[in-house]
Formats: C-alpha cells, sequence, structure tokens
C-alpha cells in the first residue's frame, strides 16, 4: 500500500533533509572473516561452512589478514584516521540466521575513523549544467561478519509471517564485511537523492579501484541502507529518522531517498510524527514499508570479543599501504575524461549511468572511446532500463563490446545488425561471432548479389533512377533503402551507394 | 602386572616401552574398573569401549613397530565433556546437548589421539562448567570416591573422580575458576591450570573465554607434566594461544622432585587463609610449608588486597561471556528442540528449548551476565570488573617480585556432603575462593593433595602459583613437594582412600 506522499518541490520548500548512509561492503577475500571457508557466490547451500561459521560448540574464530588489510586500505581512502589498537566485539541478538546470535562486529574501537570524501553532483541539466560539490564525513568503517541468509518458503509475501518454514544457508555466515557509516549529511536540500547516488557511486568505483570488493550490487556484495529524516527548514535539530534496508542499486538509493523525503514530509504536515523504525525498499514498486520496529531500547549488549586478540596495524605497515593506494575515484576521472575526449556532459552520463568502469575496460580492450561510450550508454542503458537490472548486469561484457565494435570497424558489421548481436549475447547466445554466424548476420559483401539487387531496384523505380542521372545525387536514398530492404539490412549501405551512382552515372 | 589401574601414568608408559604390557591391556584394565565402580562414582557421562580399544591396538602395533607417537603413545585418558569430540557424544553435562555429536575434534582431542592416548570416555560436569560440585549436571552428580555421600568438587568433578578412583590415569578437566584444581584438592589428586593461552581452546565449550584454560587431571604431579606437554602449545585456531617455545614441563618435575629447594622464595598469599578455612586445610597446609621450608626454601608472607575483590570480579566477567556464549544454544541448528503446541515462531521455540534445556544455575548465571552488559549497566559492572581484574594482575606482579611461587590451600574446605550448599549458590560459590585470582590474572595454577584435614579424614589440596609462562616453576615445585609428603607419608596419599565396592551395579556401566 503506497503512502501519502508530499509533491517533491514542496518538501524542499519546507524542509531540511539529513541524509545518512550505511553501506556495507562484502570483500573479495579467498575465505571468510574469522574460518578458511571459501567465499564464492551461489555456491550449494551450506556447502561452505566449516564448525566455527556455523557457530557449533567449542568452534573459535581466527582473523583473516587479507581482511584487516582491505579494511585499511578502505580507510585510508576514505581519508580516516586508522586505530592503532582495535577489538572487535559482540553484537548480541538472537535470529536464526545468526549461527552464534552473536554477530562478530567492531563497536567503538573501530579500525578506521574520522574521514571524508567529496562527492560532485549536477545542478541544472543540459550541456552546461555546473556541478556541485558535497563534503560527506565519514565517520567509521569497520570490520564484522555476514549473517546467513534466510529463505522463507510458502506464505504469499516471501517474509518471514506467513511463510511455511524457513531455510537457511549459512554459506553467506562469516563473509567479511567493512561497514562505512557517514556522519549526518546535512545541506544537501534538494540535492540529497542525487548526493545519495552520487556517494555510493564514487564509494563503488572506490572499492572496485582498490580491488577490495566485487561490488556486485545485484549479488549483495555491496548494501546501502539509507537513513533519512527531515527538520523543519532553518530549526537546528534533528528529525526522527527512518532506517531503509534492501536499496541495492544506484538508482535504487536516489529514489529511496526521494520517496522517504516525500513520505516524511507527507507524515509531518499531517500533524503527525515519524516512528523510528527500519523500513524495506521495494525496487518494482519504488516505495518502502514498514519493517521491524527499531526503537532506542534494543539492547545489543555489546562487549569485547574475548576469543579474538586486539588488531594493531603498525604504523610502518599502514604508511606503506597509503603508498600504494591506487589514485582516487575524482582525479582518475579527471584523467580519463582527458584521454577519452569526452565532454563534461559525456563523462557525467557516463558516470551516472554507472557505466565508467564498462567503458573504461570496453576501451582497454581495443574501442575506440566514443564507439564504447556510444554502445553503453544508448543501446545497453536502454536495456538495462527497460529490463531494471543494473548495466553491468545485462550479461554483455566490456570485452564483448569491444568484439562487437571490432566487426563494425571491419566492415562485418553495420550498427543496425550490431544491435542484433547484442540481442544474442544479452540471451546468451554465445560470443559475437558465433551470433553473427547463427543469425547469419553479417554484411553481404560479395557485389555479385548486391548488383543484382541493385539492378532490381532501379528497375523498379525508373522515376528515381532518372533524377539521379540529372544529377540529384540525393534521391539515391529511396534506393539505397530499397536495396538494403531487399538484403534484409545485411549489406553496408556505403558500398550500395556506390553502386547506384556507378550504374546511372 | 598385578593390577594394572594403580600405575601411574609415567610408570604406565615405562611397562609400554619395557614391553611388559600392552596399551590394551592397560585400556581393558581401566574399562574393567569403570564397569566395576563407575556405577557408584558416575564419572562418566559416555564410554568408548570400542574406540577406545581400537585406538590401543593401533598403539600397540606402533609400538611393535618401534615407532611410538609419543612418551605416552597407548596410556588411556578421560576427557571431560566440556571439549569436543569427533563421533563421540558432548553435551557439557546439559540437557540442551543431548545427543549432540561433534563433527570435528577439540585441538587439544586431536593432540591426544595424534599422541596415542585412548579416550576411554567423557567424564561428568556442572552443566556447562557452572559450579562447584557436579551436582549441577543434568545427569546427576558425580561421587567422590573417598566418601560416595560427599561431592568431588566441580566443574570437573568427572575427571577428577575418574582419576581417584583408578577408572583412568589420566584424564582432561577445564578450569574457569577453580574446575581443575578444586576438584584435585577434594578427591586427594593433582590438577594443573595452564596459563592462560598455554593450552588451545578451541573445541572446549566456553564458558567465559577469558578465563577458561585447557588442563591435566593425574594422580602424579609427572603425570600431570606429561600430559600438559602433550596438550600444550600454540594453535592457529585459538588465537589467544601463545605462540612460542615452551620448556618440558616433565623435565621440570623430574628434575623437581627430591631437589634442594634453597633460595627458593615461597610466597604465602595472606588474604587466601584465615577466616572461612577449615582449620584441618590450614594445617595440611601449614605442615607442607614446613616440610619446604626443610628442604631450603624460604617462606615470605605477601599481601594482595585486591583478592578479595575477586570472587565479585569473577561473577561478573563469567557471567557476562557465558551469557553470550550460551546464546547459540536455541534450537535451530543441534541439540535439543522444544516445539511448543501451536503455531510456533522460531522465536517460541528457541524460548521452550531454552527454558526446557537449561538447567537453573545456567539460568541464573544467564541472567546475572544479561543483566551486566545490558546498556547503562555496562560501565558499573563488566568496565569496573575489567579494571578490578587490572588490579589483581598487579598484585601478583607486585607478589611475584617477592617470591618465585605463591602459594595457598587450593580450596577453603575439603569436600562437602551432596545437597549441602545446592540451595545457597554464595555458599558453593565460596569454594572458588583461593582459584579464581589464578583465573583473572591468566597465571598458571597447580594443586596437589597436602593431606588429610584432622576432623574429617578428607584430602585438602595445596596449590602452586606461577607467574604467566613459568608453567614448569609449578611442576618443579610441586614435584618437590609431592616427594618431601609421599615421603612423609609413607606412599601416595590416594593409598589412604577407601576401597571402592567393585560389585558391578545394577546399572552396569553406562
Amino acid at each position: 500500500m503506497s503512502a501519502d506522499l508530499t509533491p517533491y518541490d514542496e518538501v524542499v520548500a519546507a524542509y531540511d533533509p539529513a541524509l545518512g548512509l550505511e553501506v556495507h561492503v562484502e570483500l573479495n577475500t579467498a575465505s571468510k572473516m574469522f574460518c578458511g571457508c571459501a567465499t564464492e557466490f551461489g555456491a550449494e547451500p551450506n556447502t561452505q561452512v566449516c564448525p566455527t561459521c556455523l557457530g557449533l560448540p567449542g568452534a573459535m574464530p581466527v582473523v583473516n589478514a587479507t581482511a584487516v588489510e582491505s579494511a585499511i586500505r578502505i580507510g585510508l581512502a576514505l581519508n580516516c584516521q586508522i586505530a592503532e589498537w582495535c577489538r572487535f566485539a559482540r553484537k548480541n541478538y538472537f535470529y536464526p540466521d545468526m549461527p552464534k546470535n552473536f554477530q562478530t562486529s567492531q563497536y567503538d574501537e573501530p579500525i578506521a575513523f574520522n574521514g571524508w570524501t567529496e562527492v560532485e553532483v549536477p545542478v541544472g541539466t543540459g550541456p552546461g549544467a555546473e556541478t556541485r560539490t558535497f563534503r560527506i564525513e565519514i565517520e567509521r568503517a569497520h570490520m564484522e561478519e555476514d549473517t546467513g541468509k534466510s529463505l522463507h518458503v510458502g506464505g504469499a509475501t516471501g517474509r518471514i509471517h506467513g511463510a511455511d518454514y524457513s531455510l537457511v544457508d549459512y554459506n553467506r555466515a562469516g563473509i567479511p564485511l567493512i561497514e562505512i557509516v557517514t556522519k549526518p549529511i546535512l545541506g544537501a536540500g534538494e540535492f540529497a537523492p542525487q548526493v545519495a547516488r552520487a556517494y555510493v557511486g564514487q564509494l563503488r568505483e572506490l572499492l572496485l579501484g582498490l580491488g577490495v570488493s566485487d561490488v556486485r550490487m545485484e549479488q549483495g556484495s555491496l548494501r546501502c541502507d539509507v537513513n533519512l529524516s527531515l527538520a523543519p527548514k532553518g530549526s537546528d535539530r534533528l528529525g526522527t529518522r527512518t532506517e531503509t534496508k534492501n536499496v541495492n542499486s544506484l538508482r535504487s538509493v536516489e529514489r529511496a531517498v526521494r520517496y522517504e523525503m516525500q513520505r516524511h514530509a507527507a507524515v509531518l504536515s499531517g500533524g503527525e510524527s515519524i516512528l523510528q523504525e527500519t523500513r524495506h525498499w521495494h525496487e518494482d514498486t519504488g516505495i518502502t514499508t514498514s519493517g521491524r520496529e527499531k526503537s532506542d531500547a534494543e539492547d545489543y549488549r555489546y562487549f569485547p570479543e574475548p576469543d579474538l586478540v586486539p588488531v594493531a596495524p603498525s604504523r610502518e605497515w599502514v604508511e606503506q599501504l597509503r603508498a600504494e593506494l591506487p589514485e582516487p575515484p575524482r582525479e582518475r576521472r579527471a584523467r580519463l575524461q582527458a584521454e577519452w575526449g569526452f565532454t563534461d556532459l559525456e563523462m557525467r552520463d557516463t558516470v551516472g549511468a554507472g557505466a565508467l568502469e564498462l567503458v573504461a575496460e570496453t576501451i582497454a580492450a581495443g574501442a575506440a572511446p566514443q564507439s564504447a561510450r556510444k554502445w553503453w550508454l544508448s543501446d545497453l542503458a536502454r536495456r538495462a532500463n527497460d529490463t531494471g537490472v543494473e548495466i553491468g548486469a545485462l550479461g554483455v561484457s566490456p570485452q564483448q563490446v569491444a568484439a562487437v565494435q571490432g566487426l563494425v570497424d571491419a566492415g562485418t558489421l553495420n550498427d543496425k545488425l550490431a544491435r542484433q548481436v547484442f540481442d544474442g549475447l544479452v540471451a546468451g547466445e554465445g560470443t559475437p561471432e558465433e551470433i553473427v554466424a547463427a543469425r547469419g548476420l553479417a554484411i553481404v559483401s560479395d557485389d555479385g548479389a548486391l548488383s543484382a539487387a541493385v539492378d532490381a531496384a532501379i528497375a523498379e523505380n525508373p522515376d528515381v533512377a532518372e533524377k539521379i542521372r540529372d544529377g540529384k545525387h540525393a534521391a539515391a536514398g529511396a534506393l539505397i533503402g530499397a536495396v538494403m530492404k531487399a538484403m534484409r539490412g545485411q549489406a553496408d549501405a556505403g558500398r550500395v551507394r556506390e553502386l547506384i551512382l556507378e550504374r546511372l552515372s | 602386572m598385578s593390577d594394572l589401574t594403580r600405575l601411574s601414568a609415567a610408570e604406565a608408559a615405562h611397562a609400554l616401552a619395557a614391553g611388559s604390557v600392552t596399551s590394551v591391556a592397560l585400556t581393558e584394565a581401566a574399562l574393567g574398573r569403570i564397569a566395576a565402580v563407575d556405577g557408584e562414582v558416575a564419572a562418566f557421562l559416555h564410554l568408548d569401549a570400542e574406540g577406545a580399544l581400537a585406538q590401543a591396538a593401533a598403539s600397540d602395533d606402533r609400538r611393535a613397530e618401534g615407532a611410538p607417537a609419543s612418551e605416552l603413545d597407548g596410556v588411556p585418558i578421560a576427557v571431560k565433556d566440556v571439549l569436543a569430540t569427533s563421533g563421540l557424544p558432548t553435551t557439557c553435562g546439559s540437557k540442551i546437548l543431548q545427543g549432540w555429536v561433534p563433527p570435528y575434534d577439540a585441538t587439544v582431542v586431536a593432540k591426544l589421539k595424534a599422541a596415542g592416548l585412548p579416550i576411554l570416555g567423557k567424564t561428568n560436569m556442572d552443566e556447562f562448567a557452572m559450579g562447584s560440585s557436579t551436582e549441577h549436571s543434568a545427569y546427576g552428580p558425580t561421587r567422590n570416591p573417598w566418601d560416595l555421600t560427599r561431592i568431588p568438587g566441580g566443574s570437573g568433578g568427572g575427571s577428577a573422580a575418574a582419576v581417584a578412583s583408578y577408572e583412568a590415569p589420566l584424564a582432561i578437566g577445564t578450569d574457569t575458576g577453580g574446575s581443575i584444581r578444586q576438584p584435585a584438592s577434594v578427591t586427594g589428586t593433582v590438577g594443573m591450570k595452564p596459563t592462560y593461552g598455554g593450552v588451545s581452546r578451541y573445541g572446549l565449550v566456553a564458558m567465559a573465554n577469558s578465563l577458561d584454560q585447557v588442563g591435566p587431571v593425574t594422580r602424579t604431579v609427572l603425570d600431570a607434566a606429561l600430559l600438559h606437554d602433550v596438550v600444550g602449545g600454540h594453535d592457529p585456531l585459538d588465537s589467544t594461544s601463545i605462540a612460542q617455545p615452551w620448556a618440558s614441563m616433565a623435565q621440570a618435575a623430574r628434575e623437581g622432585a627430591g631437589a634442594d629447594l634453597t633460595g627458593l622464595r615461597i610466597g604465602v598469599i595472606k588474604e587466601l587463609g584465615g577466616e572461612g578455612y577449615q582449620p584441618g586445610v590450614q594445617q595440611a597446609f601449614a605442615e607442607a610449608c614446613d616440610l619446604l621450608v626443610g628442604a631450603g626454601a624460604e617462606i615470605v608472607e605477601v599481601s594482595c588486597p585486591n583478592f578479595v575483590h575477586a570472587l565479585a570480579t569473577y561473577y561478573l566477567i563469567m557471567p557476562c561471556e557465558a551469557s553470550s556464549n550460551l546464546a547459540k544454544f536455541d534450537a535451530m541448528r543441534y541439540g535439543l528442540r522444544v516445539v511448543p503446541d501451536g503455531d510456533p515462531s522460531a522465536e517460541d521455540v528457541m524460548r521452550a528449548t531454552r527454558e526446557a534445556g537449561f538447567g537453573a544455575e545456567v539460568k541464573r548465571r544467564i541472567i546475572l551476565g544479561t543483566y551486566a552488559l545490558s546498556s547503562g549497566y555496562y560501565d558499573a559492572y563488566y568496565g569496573q570488573a575489567q579494571k578490578v581484574r587490572t588490579l589483581i594482575a598487579r598484585d601478583f606482579e607486585a607478589a611475584f617480585g617477592a617470591a618465585d611461587v605463591l602459594v595457598s590451600p587450593t580450596a577453603p574446605t575439603t569436600a562437602f556432603k551432596l545437597g549441602e550448599k545446592l540451595d545457597d549458590p554464595l555458599a558453593m560459590y565460596l569454594n572458588d575462593l583461593a582459584t579464581i585470582p589464578a583465573n583473572l590474572a591468566g597465571v598458571p595454577g597447580l594443586s596437589l593433595p597436602s593431606g588429610l584435614a584432622a576432623e574429617d579424614g578428607l584430602p585438602a589440596g595445596f596449590q602452586i602459583l606461577a607467574p604467566a609462562l613459568a608453567d614448569d616453576r609449578c611442576y618443579r615445585v610441586g614435584a618437590a613437594l609431592e616427594a618431601l609428603l609421599t615421603r612423609e607419608w609413607g606412599g601416595p596419599l590416594l593409598d589412604r582412600c577407601p576401597e571402592l565396592s567393585t560389585a558391578l551395579s545394577p546399572e552396569g556401566a553406562r
């Protein structure tokens, strides 16, 4: 059931939003946070488990050193201070997908804290649009373990209520997570939804650049919770917040913030107050619904994990990791834009579509920058939008895009045929070359067949042919169209034109 | 060999090495003794006769090939039911784990197997090691071989009673606040709590992770040292285990027996004696000190003023950790599952299972710990307790500046009657007064018999504490005292333990 919403312009006229983003990143370490189990995504349920991650009596955790290194590198990339000494803590609560009924996390001693980053958001639209920079303060980045995954079977909603029974897959239990928490982001005003999206998008780039996570939002390796509250404009107090979970695409981040702003405003304007609660984002309907109530009374009874020794990264190590950090996303974007010769608008659209890495990889695979941009931002972005998936999850790889462009450059395909190859790629029909062969998409370069089609077109359109003979070459388009139709598109239009003009000159 | 069960582990190892006995014979003798007396003693929760005999046969094969796996290869052992044993039930004395068979071995168990010690079975204990009498076992109490109407100590009463009644020459115990040493004290046996981190805790079902330690339970100091050498050492699966080479405990014990103690400074802890300590226990302690002086040692009195807060500190830290550790027993993955009527949710099942599966003492400590960790109370209870813990550790540091080892009676009294303190938790807790400080500070502590208390003729214990990492010092001084006392008594104290009736009880061996 959809809630009442206040029109967006009225929301921002009356209220200041306070935004807070909690991002959980699954690290791509080969083994789990506290045991040696594999972390491969999509394995058969409960095949990547051991006494430790199943929480069997007596089993103990051992910290994954690579996960600590990744956490420090993330902290450094977010300009955080790195703790000289910190501990894990137990977060105690009962839930069937938590093997120990406590999560081993960090509490008041996070590995990284007090950082910041800056994001750019376009102000206005069109080629001349300006950008505005927002500084986002990072409160902390800490290490923890993921929980198992519940599957509720039966019932209409797939939720725990009404289910016939529930199954738990503990493969995910113990996967290393880094939770990155911002301080309240104030002053974003009407741009709050875009700031949220830009932040998460930039964080994705940063994590990819660090190579610490697959950051596949659709697989849950990057998960975002959006905290939002509204305060009357000019008020120096924060309003009551809601925490919206399950926001698992960049587009959804922006939509969820906007939705909650509009919903909060409607509630507040109706004279009611916001309930502090967890809300669930529904990608399909674009709304949030109430989850479990989360009052301040919830008490996790944190205390230091006695089975683990403190983590005390040496300063030498931290400095070495700092020195080896990759180029920060904004600097990298500026460099790539210059290398590729993109306009500001082209670059912004590329980043906005979540296609920066895809374009970069396509170029690295041999495509010209503008060709790479063209395919991802026109054809493939539209497909992603139509099917509601992230552009990277279409099933088309940058290498394949480069290969298709290679076929176009070689004259084997034209753009129209190339789109059909993409159809085949999305449908999983094989490599571009295989699809060209199987679908018979290659341009007919046999002049014999072409000449026959040209002669037929001239014969069927004597009046057009006459005009061309009179020097009106622009009229050739009609004949070219007829030939292309006869060839079912599998002809090089330029060659057709040459043949027509040869015959009628 | 007249009665193989009377051999110490060192003697049995010697006989095995000499080829005068087989591991199968030793193991059969132990199993026979268990069948004969355990109906009365009730030291074991699960027996694995088949497995033990198979391990014994394999040990004999290794001997025959001239390749024994260790000095103790072939000497049978009992393991406290708090350590995970692959293929053998592990209940921790609790109904909530009834029927659970671990798919893995605790590191200590794996080390025992690797060293070739046949595992006879699992010994009784207070539920989740919470108690000082083994009366809190959900499967009924173990009885003290010295007097079957009395408690064998706890929580490791099963391991101590098994060793004291000659059911096994060796046993493994665990000690969170005295659960190895206090049972040793009241059964006239030897128990050692190693330095925290000296023995792996991997596979030990934790009560209080920052206090728990696994250690040997035996009839002689040398046996404890031999077993310590088998189970001790760094374990990559336990991050709190200490990564450093250890001195041979057996060598220390061998060197200590009969040694001249000239120059050794022995600190008597002022706070661990006097009021609340049974006169006969104090007297046996004093006489043992005199023997040490006679051998050249110097006695100094040391004060550890913060020890008076040790019990209170312990009863905050331990329940806090325990309340969290025991959360995993929720019926979702293993163990007992109680499904209430109607259409119960997962939470309903958890609640019903925990209500039915945990005993009163366990619930008491879960509630204590949950309360103490709650928001608003954390600093006042858990936080404060950690500060006092630091002060206790400093008391130890200062005392070890004045003395090489510290000594006290192990427990304030001899074995009390079954049922006597069951309704008085505080009286029960007081039993661990002298053993708790070592757990809080992580230092090693050995208990060996000091004699029989004059008023009741029951064994009393002598505790030797050493600085962290100096476990060998406990064995050195312990072996020296043991030799002096044995000479004084004309034989081991356990020789004076009344014979148990060896008629097969109706229950037989379980």
